[in-house]
């Protein structure tokens, strides 16, 4: 319909000055018509190229997955004493992956930290993809995944027999799942503005459909904004224990055993340090292509990469002195196993793994101290790519703890077959194909957050009358 | 046009300084159904409209409660009444190792009750508003932010509603009409 047109009768002059009002205007518009153009363009070859690509592993990691339901999980290297491989490794792998967009969205939001704004949305989106894809080990691993509820679950079952509550594994199941589903409420919560801003650009009609659906008939009215805002700050507030409880549970998996090396109190912060760690490697590597690509250099500047590379470096040194403090309490609590079981961890069979994590994680992340190599891409690029590389391997250390047990005689080293590499590579297949979905269909910066610390956008004189 | 049933009028406004004034102002005049259309949330506008603190929280925190109860008491049923087994020579309800579930039990229930709180509360999930299928919608999810009269209150009359927006400076002020008498 045609709105009449506009009163020209009015009685005085605006209150404020009308050049600052129209700055803060086209700003606004341009924030939307920036952040929005990825979403309104066909694709291009690049990201045909890429997704092509993802696919790729996408279908490499079905197969695997399905390769290993028909003919079971004895087609992995898997062996005894070494019962868990590659797929606890990249179950880990990927949970840490994803804390690092809970550090962004909740912690940084609580700690109100202004320059989380920009790249808040597009971490909760790896979050969650992360988190996805991790589930996916777990699963196979149970065999059987059509039957996993039985195991998982408390369900009333023919044996009338409960899952037992006091193992760690069963309290994985219930912190990652939580994880999971808080993630995604937290993540949606903060679409809805946006969705809604899209739903109104949009021109096609299945466009503003889609969008009008999902953004649940949003009006930015002021009296939903006022609950909106107080749940998106009970959202973090609830995420913030959340994240450091499920690495923390997760890290119980490998410190409540009696196995030598998997009976630690050091596991808990140590695994959230080197989530976050890994988490903010994994977010600037894909940042770096993103900014670049969707050209957003503006929105997410060279100001944000060296945060996240300092943040980098603050919890490589808390790894760092982790690792340092292993071999301490190896060597100090004078137990015979303990010792040889570190030794082993950094001469043994996998001491090759052991030196690309300590190299990785440790000593390249060094090079941060020097600020020219955190604001520079061609610099930082190789270091958190390696950091990537490192983490995986630390978990993989970790995990192969297990082929020098108690008693040689069961000793057993742990090959990877061609499933177990199919599976890890898949894996990010998997996860480049959601995230570059979503990269085309949602907005990848947080579009309302964004307008609201733009110059101007709040009234002056306070927050309060 | 004129036989068209007007549910409202809307003052659209370009800077927050304006629309804080001018929803003290209706604020004064003692309107009770209305409401600001903001493209991003305004600090200091729940003052200024005089809105009644948001019970969010208490929300958030009873389903917590409750989730973290449900689950140390399921987790306590299943372990020491239902079938008891012992497992390492502990207590059949060694609460210390149920602590990390009943914990994410409450996060969890939290979580579900901030979302459907929030949905309840904000009436999302409704698209029946005469802003909808409106161009102003768009300006007010974009830029621009509007003050809402709603033509259901006592006070409103269509040359009163007018009067009171352009007293407060609005330059751009449009009729909404009910949605059902649409002509495209």
């Amino acid at each position: 319909m045609n709105p009449p047109p506009p009163d020209s009768s009015t009685l005085e002059e605006p209150v404020v000055d009308s050049s600052r009002a129209a700055k803060l205007q086209a700003d606004l518009r341009k924030l939307d018509a920036d952040i929005q153009a990825p979403m309104e363009s066909f694709p291009t070859q690049r990201w045909l190229g890429a997704f092509g690509l993802a696919q790729i592993g996408a279908v490499i990691f079905l197969i695997t997955f399905v390769y290993t339901i028909a003919r079971g999980i004895g087609v992995w290297g898997n062996n005894n004493p070494v019962g868990w491989g590659f797929a606890i490794t990249n179950f880990v792998f990927w949970i840490g992956i994803g804390h690092a967009g809970t550090l962004i969205s909740a912690i940084l939001y609580l700690l109100r930290q202004k320059w989380r704004t920009p790249i808040a949305r597009f971490a909760e989106a790896m979050t969650i993809f992360a988190v996805i894809v991790a589930l996916q080990f777990p699963l196979v691993h149970t065999g059987r995944p059509w039957l996993a509820a039985y195991w998982l679950l408390p369900l009333p079952n023919a044996n009338n027999i409960w899952v037992n509550f006091r193992s760690p594994l069963l309290w994985d199941v219930f912190a990652v799942s939580t994880y999971a589903l808080v993630s995604i409420m937290f993540w949606y919560t903060g679409l809805i503005p946006d969705l809604a801003a899209a739903r109104d650009r949009a021109q096609h009609r299945v466009r503003k459909l889609v969008y009008g659906i999902l953004s649940l008939g949003w009006k930015g009215s002021n009296r939903a904004w006022q609950h909106y805002e107080k749940a998106y700050l009970l959202f973090a507030g609830l995420s913030t224990p959340l994240v450091l409880s499920v690495h923390s549970v997760v890290s119980f998996d490998f410190a409540t055993s009696v196995i030598p090396g998997w009976h630690t109190t050091i596991f808990p912060p140590y695994f959230v340090a080197g989530a976050v760690f890994s988490g903010f490697a994994m977010v600037a590597t894909l940042i770096i292509i993103m900014r670049k690509y969707f050209k957003l250099q503006h929105v997410i500047t060279l100001d944000h990469l060296d945060l996240m590379n300092r943040i980098v470096l603050v919890t490589s040194l808390m790894v760092g002195y982790a690792y340092m403090m292993e071999l301490f309490i190896a060597w100090y609590s004078g137990v015979v196993f303990e010792r040889f079981a570190f030794m082993n961890r950094a001469m043994g069979s996998y001491g090759w793994a052991y030196a690309i994590m300590v190299t990785c994680n440790v000593i390249l992340p060094q090079l941060l101290w020097f600020k020219k190599i955190r604001r520079t891409i061609k610099f930082m690029y190789p270091i958190v790519i390696a950091v990537n590389i490192g983490m995986w391997f630390e978990r993989f250390v970790i995990i192969m703890a297990l082929h020098r047990d108690y008693l040689p005689s069961s000793w057993h080293d742990f090959t990877p077959t061609w499933v177990d590499y199919g599976m890890l590579i898949g894996s990010f297949g998997l996860f480049f194909t959601l995230l570059l979905l979503f990269c085309r269909f949602l907005p990848t910066v947080a579009i309302a957050e964004a307008k609201m610390d733009a110059p101007g956008a709040q009234p002056t004189g306070g927050h309060h009358e | 046009m004129s036989d068209r049933k007007v549910v409202g009028i809307i003052g659209l406004f370009d800077d927050p300084d304006s629309l804080i004034a001018a929803a003290k102002k209706v604020r004064d005049t003692g309107y009770t159904k209305w409401d600001c259309h903001t493209p991003y949330p305004v600090h200091g506008l729940d003052d200024a409209m005089g809105l009644k603190p948001t019970p969010m929280p208490y929300i958030t925190i009873t389903a917590g409660l409750i989730g973290g109860a449900l689950a140390m008491y399921m987790m306590y049923w299943m372990s020491a009444v239902d079938y008891p087994v012992r497992i390492g020579g502990k207590p059949y309800f060694s609460w210390p190792a149920f602590v990390p579930i009943t914990f994410e039990a409450f996060v969890l229930f939290a979580g579900l009750a901030t979302m459907g709180g929030m949905i309840v509360l904000t009436k999302l999930g409704s698209w029946a508003s005469p802003l909808h299928d409106n161009d102003v919608m768009g300006e007010v999810t974009s830029s621009r932010m509007g003050v809402v009269l709603d033509a259901d209150d006592e006070k409103f009359g269509e040359d009163s509603a007018r009067d009171l927006l352009g007293e407060v400076g609005c330059q751009d002020i449009r009729v909404l009409y009910a949605a059902d008498d649409e002509e495209a």
